[in-house]
């Protein structure tokens, strides 16, 4: 198929990614964990959206669950995912397999075990090619070389060649995000992938991103826990915290001017020069137990703010600004900027 | 139950729900997974039933299991009071395979047992030292490895000659191997853990850190094979003795009765199965206690 | 047995102490390691990765040492070094004034009962099959102590580091958080009553939320147990926040080292200031748009000739891979190190007795977040 079919029309303004109400729970015989529980979003063609969250917000699991990679007898997705023209939840697994890698990509986070190590990057890369266009041998090898390019691997006819053990952290991130991006996606999915990095190769590879971004006008949707990273690369951010979306907005309002406690709380407790020899403010207590559906706002027992009334009602998203939204019964206090 | 995260100072920081009871010591744990594991319960019990059987034969068997009759040969099932007919000498069946189970589960367990202890222990040293030491006792067992166990047992068994003392040496040298890679494998990833590594960073001492950190985390898979390796142990066992190694006639034995039982395999089929049917019962029993146990003894589960 | 655990907050003078306050407690000097690389089918050595590369400096009593630096730079095998979970090739390592090892030195055991060490994998640190009680009880066991006193001992480190011990005491790992884990391993750590702590990447795998729990609870035993720390991270926020002085490392060996101002405010190696460069701000409108550094840090196998940042080094001449530059500074309280051919007003480099500016260059096309 071809791609025009799968961007819709910019003008238009109808979103790229449509995600509404969606549940995921992970069902066993022994417990029931509800990673996601009723998360919503849009994104629009071309558009950054980073969502920010520790380990165990379901951040992960809604991006999987995007592209529907969670296993189906274990994961039980509700809600409504569309990506583009496409519904994700009713395609059958060819369809889906069409689609991953043409119209959606995905890179991850530890390049050595998304990549294959028996197999070359250039074998890997035209593998990808010739999977979704029809097209020669030859070509789909031109195509490579020319991604690598792309993505400035430096002498990239010998990277081609080259087994991923037999490159550095920072240029298998970029031979994946070559291999992602081989097939000119609408939309690219990027977990935690300058995680693994080095400082100083984190901040070349956020910057190629952006610029491959830009270049590409593709959708990218891209998870981290770093608050910095989402304000290199994000033009919406959204914050999940125990499956759900807490607080979401342009990046410059989300993590400038935070509403929801936990975004708050996240804030201050980012480690600055300025704390020296006193104390962070911390947020206190860890993340609740997933397994267990908790009555009211699951962040109410680490919440400063939180009254009686938080613990028996599930608060809904408050607009609290152009595009910006928190899911807290609290936002009048949390604006008073001395309780920050 | 709710449950309390304290700050530094001792101060509870918020509450946390869990529904988490306290654990035991890690055996009553294992003990307490069982508990609910019926399956496993059942064969545990089918097993302990079996050997019981076995110990106190000469107070359940109905005859003596080695008194023959011409009178009485290969009588079927129920013919008048043997209850599971007679053998081809005219020996009462249910006799001889209540016999015959202490002579199998000898060669089942004994093997095992034997092999566990010493192939637990060089797979442990061979895992934990490394270098020189480790390239020495796993090639060696790589020698073992070069050959078909069966042919391996049968080998062995036949330069030491039959009887059931050749028989039990010959099959835990046959064993010895794949528990010590086993062991081995388990005490390399074990090793390169940074527990170890805080163990001696704390001034432990090598002896101190195999019997309380490693052996901790390497007996489980070691008992788990083993325990699947009784029944091969006692089909081996009865290959053996089905051969004339091993354990030689008159004694009761499932191997050996299935071995002298074929001939009348058309006259009387179904008591030609019997002992046959016993060894699947306690081998099949044996795994799937020991799939059970690879449940139990997860501490995660 | 060992009376001498006591876990009032220690008066300023430690009873422990033998050097005296002007002793540092660590010094250590020349270390070397080199790793043999070994191929083919003899397993021949083919190469030899310079790990750790005379590596030398002190620690000050009550002092915490940063040490930052990049994957692949010798962090995590000096500190490994220290604690003699290594053999040396080369150095020595001097506690409180008492030289490690050797016919009259201070034993192992002696120099492992006073300085512990936490590692960054809080899961593979504990034993999987040990309720956490049992594992903080381990060390004080092996040195002697009786089952029931090392349990109770057990039992306050818990509380200590914030987990009440009558509903942690008896859990398995895999039943806590990972931040509730590295507490864990803290207490461990803090089980034989030590003088130092090395923290190796402590808090880099924790949650920011927990991340910052865990260091408020390392400021405050460091002041309730006298303790002296060195912090190693690739964090440099996190560095900068908890440490008193800093040294960086870049291929196994020292590039700079001072005091956590002056290496913050003023850093005198490129590469440093590229580390600073690197570090991500929070305002999405000032997001930086050209990388400080190009590429990844080299193999140490083959580390470039010369001074062996000069392979990525802006500032790079003829001079930087002729000849190393040794780590030059001034002396004092205020000592700030760095070897530098830049930092060396005599060197012959072109920018000598220059600072190092700035590389990274802020959105030139005033890149903005929102719509």
């Amino acid at each position: 198929m071809s791609l025009a079919q799968a961007i819709p029309d910019v003008a238009t303004k109808a979103p790229l990614v449509q995600v509404r109400d969606l549940h995921v729970s992970f069902v066993s015989r022994e417990e029931t964990v509800r990673a996601v529980n009723g998360v919503s979003f849009d994104l629009m063609p071309g558009e950054v959206l980073c969502i920010i969250g520790e380990s165990g917000s379901g951040k992960s699991v809604t991006m999987r669950a995007l592209m529907r990679l969670l296993p189906r007898k274990r994961a039980v997705i509700t809600g409504e995912l569309r990506v583009g023209a496409h519904d994700m939840i009713a395609l059958d697994e060819r369809r889906l397999s069409e689609i991953r890698g043409s119209v959606v990509s995905m890179v991850f986070q530890e390049p050595m075990t998304a990549l294959d190590p028996v197999y070359t990057v250039g074998r890997q890369i035209t593998e990808t090619i010739l999977r979704h266009q029809r097209c020669g041998r030859r070509t789909a090898w031109a195509r490579a070389l020319e991604i690598l390019q792309l993505v400035r691997i430096p002498s990239p006819e010998r990277r081609l060649h080259a087994y991923p053990h037999e490159l550095s952290g920072g240029l298998r991130q970029r031979a994946l995000i070559a291999m992602a991006l081989s097939c000119r996606p609408s939309l690219l999915l990027a977990d935690e992938p300058t995680t693994a990095l080095d400082a100083t190769v984190q901040i070349q590879v956020l910057i190629l991103l952006r610029k491959l971004q830009k270049e590409f006008g593709m959708g990218l949707i891209f998870v981290t826990h770093d608050l910095g990273v989402a304000a290199q690369i994000a033009d919406r951010v959204a914050v999940m915290y125990a499956g759900q979306i807490v607080e979401e907005g342009s990046a410059r309002d989300v993590l400038m001017q935070p509403r929801h406690p936990y975004t708050i709380g996240m804030l201050s407790s980012t480690v600055t020069a300025e704390a020296r020899g006193r104390d962070i403010e911390a947020i206190a207590g860890s993340p609740p137990d997933m397994r267990v559906l908790m009555q009211g706002c699951s962040f109410a027992p680490r919440c400063r703010f939180s009254v009686a009334a938080c613990s028996t009602t599930t608060p809904e998203p408050v607009a609290v600004g152009d595009r910006h939204s928190a899911r807290c019964i609290r936002l009048p206090e949390t604006f008073d900027p001395a309780a920050r | 139950m709710t449950e309390t995260t304290l700050d530094a100072a001792g101060r509870p920081l918020a509450a946390e729900t869990s529904t988490r009871a306290a654990p035991a010591g890690y055996w009553r744990g294992v003990a307490r997974r069982l508990r609910y594991d019926y399956v496993t319960l059942l064969f545990i019990a089918l097993i302990a039933a079996i050997a019981l059987a076995a110990i106190f034969a000469p107070l359940i068997a109905p005859f003596d299991p080695y008194k023959s009759s011409m009178i009485y040969r290969l009588k079927p099932i129920g013919y008048r009071g043997f209850l599971l007919g007679t053998d081809e000498l005219g020996r009462d069946m249910l006799s001889r395979l209540t016999y015959g189970g202490r002579s199998s589960l000898m060669m089942g367990l004994t093997p095992v047992i034997l092999a566990t202890a010493i192939g637990g222990s060089l797979g442990l040293v061979a895992g934990y030292l490394g270098g020189w030491v480790n390239a020495l006792i796993m090639r060696t067992m790589d020698v073992f490895y070069a050959f078909p166990s069966v042919l391996l047992a049968v080998a062995i068994s036949g330069t030491l000659g039959g009887g059931v003392v050749n028989g039990l040496i010959a099959l835990t040298l046959v064993f010895i191997p794949p528990l010590c890679r086993v062991a081995e494998g388990a005490t390399t990833q074990i090793r390169d853990r940074d527990f170890v590594e805080a163990a001696r960073a704390s001034g432990a001492s090598a002896t101190s850190i195999i019997f309380y950190h490693v052996l901790r985390n390497v007996s489980a898979p070691v008992l788990i094979y083993a325990s699947s390796l009784i029944s091969v142990s006692i089909l081996l066992a009865a290959g053996l003795s089905f051969l004339g190694l091993g354990v030689e006639p008159p004694t009761a034995d499932w191997g050996l009765m299935l071995s002298t039982l074929r001939q009348s395999i058309y006259v009387q089929p179904l008591i030609c199965a019997l002992p046959g049917l016993a060894i699947f019962i306690v081998s099949l029993s044996f795994n799937l206690v020991s799939d059970g146990l690879r449940q139990a003894m997860d501490v995660r589960s | 047995m060992r009376s001498d655990i006591a876990f009032s907050p220690t008066a300023p003078a430690d009873p422990r102490d033998r050097g005296g306050s002007a002793q540092p407690m660590l010094i250590v000097e020349h270390l070397q390691k080199y790793f043999p690389i070994r191929g083919g089918v003899l397993s021949r050595k083919v190469a030899v990765a310079r790990a750790v590369d005379d590596v030398s400096f002190s620690v000050s009593k009550g002092e915490t040492l940063g040490i930052v630096g990049e994957s692949g730079c010798g962090k995590s095998t000096l500190a490994r070094l220290i604690m003699c979970l290594l053999p040396l090739d080369r150095g020595s390592i001097v506690f409180d004034g008492d030289p490690v090892g050797g016919q009259r030195g201070l034993s192992l055991r002696e120099l492992r009962r006073n300085l512990q060490i936490v590692f960054q994998d809080s899961d593979s640190s504990l034993n999987p099959r040990l309720p956490i009680q049992a594992s903080v009880a381990y060390g004080p066991r092996v040195h002697g102590m009786r089952g029931a006193a090392a349990h109770k001992l057990a039992r306050d480190l818990l509380q200590r580091v914030g987990l009440a011990p009558d509903l942690f005491g008896a859990r398995y790992p895999h039943e806590l958080s990972g931040g509730q884990k590295q507490r864990v391993n803290i207490a461990r750590a803090l089980a034989l009553n030590p003088r130092a702590l090395i923290l190796d990447e402590a808090v880099s795998a924790l949650d920011k939320s927990v991340e910052a729990q865990v260091l408020n609870l390392l400021r405050e035993l460091k002041s309730q147990f006298n303790l002296t720390y060195i912090f190693i991270s690739h964090d440099l926020n996190v560095v900068q926040y908890i440490s008193d002085r800093v040294l960086v490392m870049y291929l196994g060996q020292v590039v700079e080292i001072g005091d956590v101002e002056a290496i913050f405010a003023r850093p005198k190696h490129p590469y440093t200031r590229a580390l600073l460069d690197s570090r991500l701000g929070l305002d999405p409108d000032h997001r930086v748009d050209t990388a400080p550094l190009a590429g990844d840090p080299p193999n140490p196998i083959n580390p470039p000739p010369g001074c062996r940042f000069s392979s990525r080094c802006p500032f790079a001449e003829p001079l930087c891979t002729a000849q190393a530059p040794g780590l030059l500074g001034g002396h004092g309280s205020a000592a700030h190190f760095a070897a530098c051919h830049m930092a060396d007003p005599g060197s012959g480099h072109s920018h000598a007795g220059e600072a190092p500016p700035s590389l990274a260059q802020p959105a030139a096309d005033g890149t903005r977040a929102g719509s």
